[in-house]
């Protein structure tokens, strides 16, 4: 009899280890799941339903280097201007040679749908999502820089010396080629590329091409806007009004 | 054939010319470690020149790989027994070239620790990836060629084996053309015109490098060269010159007709600073019309001054590639056609390039390659062409 109750007592004692033990585990992993699941963002694929692309207004683009600003401190970039350095984003001006005319533009990866980078990467490692944005794969990438001969819009950059303090959602890397990526890492929280945020006159509209509904799509159809070196036929992602 | 000694370098020669040759191997190695190491910011090359001396040497390399071989397909396919007997010498050399040609490209790359991915991921609407394909074939190729060559056995097998190296060469370097024939938005590109001259221009240089090696090999072996083989091979050179720069001034013509591309055109041959210098002189007196006039004029032509011809045309490819290479990256992209255009990236204006030693020595370092395995190729084989006793 006492030998039986000394086992129940045993089983007891076990049993409340047991649950003792599965409460303190569940206490310390959650935690890092739910981070786990905040620093991935959404885990479901990326859609080919949606086109993501930009809408630029130049009659509204003033004299302020805002985005580029704003798209140095996202990503991490130094914002030095020398020409080894690396600019995602750049303020175009331009004056019409007949009519002296002036503007000016944010100007970067086009994301074509029909990108020459993406085209002639031995690798592989310059890619398009289903999405539309044209990224690099940093991994993969090995540095040749045939995209960025290939590129017709200068958007691209190499990076020529050690990086220090980089983002932790923005992978970058010497001796590998890298460019606007819409900012992805932001996309893809549900929020807008950093340029676009910081334009003081919303001069940049950024949407879902592919939905008819959407602001973007509603005054690419109303109003008049053009690509840049339409003639290559590259589709691109990006539209200017007023070139 | 024991008449047929072979010709060998005297030793104290050999190892001499091996050490110059690995000393330059060397210092290639050293400028690609410390590339590894700092980053490409050590060269001059930047975010609008991207590709700089190294791709000057390595295409030149390349493309003189594929060219120097006509001497063996000239031999086998069409039948020569004058070029036949030179057919090994120009395989090897061929080998030779490709390596150091390759070995710089790759040793330029941002990442040369990655050419594992570069083998095993292949994009197939890159024309690099198609170029990975036809330069390891291309060894395979002349490498299969060579042993049919030198084995007895497989002699049966040269003619098929030469035909094949003859295709493929005309792929590869079509390939290499294409390079930059494809890219669309670049005004000194994106031509099909580039393949075909590419093809000629390959036979020019690889003609010249032959010489310069076949004269060196005579020379420090102390043999003539038959003079009847001698007079032919400088005639076929001199015709391969005056062909090469009737695509180049094709080229021009073509762009110099469209509106559009006059500014480029005003710019490569007669603003744009050292690179008109560099064409009008480098190119066009030094490469095309001092070495024409060396080989046809009646009172030159003998072997010194077939040799300094070569020379000549080897440093009018220097020159072409120099211009065709830089310069056409220098000239600005024509991103938005009618307007002046201004940036903090370099836009609208012509991009700056001052070549460093360390990108130079690395070039140099192909070259390296080149001549060692040469060197030494023709020391420990049989590579030296043995005339036949009447090779007309």
């Amino acid at each position: 009899m006492s030998d039986t109750n000394e086992m129940s007592n045993t089983s007891e004692q076990r049993r409340q280890f047991l649950k003792t033990s599965v409460g303190a585990a569940a206490v310390a992993i959650a935690p890092g799941m739910l981070m786990f699941d905040m620093a991935h963002g959404k885990t479901e694929a990326v859609s080919g339903k949606v086109r993501w692309g930009m809408l630029i207004n130049t009659a509204n683009c003033e004299d302020c280097d805002k985005c580029v600003k704003a798209c140095n401190k996202e990503n991490g970039l130094s914002g030095g201007l020398s020409p080894t350095d690396s600019q995602w984003i750049r303020k175009v001006e331009l004056k019409d040679m007949r009519t002296e005319r002036s503007l000016a533009l944010p100007m970067m990866c086009q994301h074509c749908a029909e990108p020459p980078c993406v085209d002639v990467c031995p690798t592989g490692a310059s890619f398009k999502r289903a999405d539309g944005i044209v990224l690099v794969d940093k991994h993969i990438c090995i540095g040749c820089r045939y995209c960025m001969m290939a590129c017709p819009y200068k958007a691209r950059s190499f990076v020529h010396e050690p990086l220090h303090d980089q983002k932790p959602d923005v992978p970058r890397g010497k001796g590998v080629v890298e460019s606007c990526t819409m900012c992805v890492q932001r996309i893809d929280k549900g929020l807008q590329p950093a340029c676009a945020e910081a334009c003081p006159n919303k001069s940049i509209l950024f949407g879902n091409l592919n939905d008819p509904g959407s602001e973007i799509s509603i005054k690419m159809r109303t109003e008049a806007s053009t690509q840049v070196r339409a003639d290559l036929g590259l589709d691109t992602g990006l539209r200017y009004q007023g070139i | 054939m024991a008449n047929h000694s072979p010709l060998r370098f005297k030793n104290r020669i050999f190892y001499a010319l091996v050490a110059a040759g690995g000393l330059v191997v060397l210092m290639g190695l050293y400028a690609a470690h410390m590339m590894e190491g700092h980053g490409h910011i050590i060269t001059g090359m930047n975010n609008q020149i991207v590709w700089g001396m190294p791709h000057v040497f390595a295409i030149f390399l390349i493309v003189s790989a594929s060219g120097v071989l006509n001497v063996s397909s000239i031999g086998s396919v069409f039948n020569k027994p004058a070029y036949k007997a030179r057919a090994p010498l120009a395989g090897l050399l061929s080998i030779a070239m490709l390596a150091g040609g390759l070995s710089v490209l790759m040793l330029d790359l941002g990442r040369p620790d990655r050419i594992i991915v570069a083998m095993t991921r292949f994009n197939p609407t890159s024309v690099f990836a198609w170029n990975i394909f036809l330069y390891s074939g291309m060894f395979a190729a002349v490498a299969l060629y060579l042993w049919t060559m030198m084995e007895k056995r497989m002699n049966p097998w040269s003619k098929p084996a030469g035909l094949l190296v003859f295709v493929w060469r005309f792929v590869l370097t079509t390939g290499t053309g294409v390079i930059f024939s494809f890219l669309v938005a670049r005004q000194a590109y994106g031509t099909a015109l580039l393949p075909p001259m590419f093809i000629v221009m390959s036979f020019a240089w690889g003609m010249a490098v032959f010489h310069v090696a076949q004269s060196s090999i005579y020379e420090w072996n102390e043999k003539l060269l038959d003079p009847y083989v001698q007079k032919r091979m400088k005639n076929l050179m001199g015709v391969l010159v005056i062909a090469a720069f009737y695509f180049v001034a094709a080229y021009h013509l073509t762009n110099l007709y469209f509106a559009r591309q006059t500014g480029f055109e005003r710019f490569i041959l007669l603003d744009g600073g050292i690179y008109p210098l560099i064409f009008w002189i480098g190119y066009f007196l030094l490469g095309n019309l001092l070495p024409l006039l060396l080989i046809y004029h009646p009172a030159l032509g003998k072997s010194r001054s077939i040799l300094s011809a070569s020379l000549l045309i080897i440093l009018g490819g220097f020159s072409f590639l120099y211009v065709f290479i830089i310069g056409g990256q220098a000239f600005p992209l024509s991103i938005f056609p009618g307007y002046q255009v201004t940036s903090s990236f370099g836009d609208g204006a012509i991009g700056l390039y001052q070549p460093s030693l360390p990108e130079i020595m690395l070039g140099m370092g192909g070259v390296g390659i080149a001549f060692l395995i040469t060197t030494i190729g023709v020391r420990v084989l049989d590579f030296v062409p043995h005339e036949l006793p009447k090779s007309a």
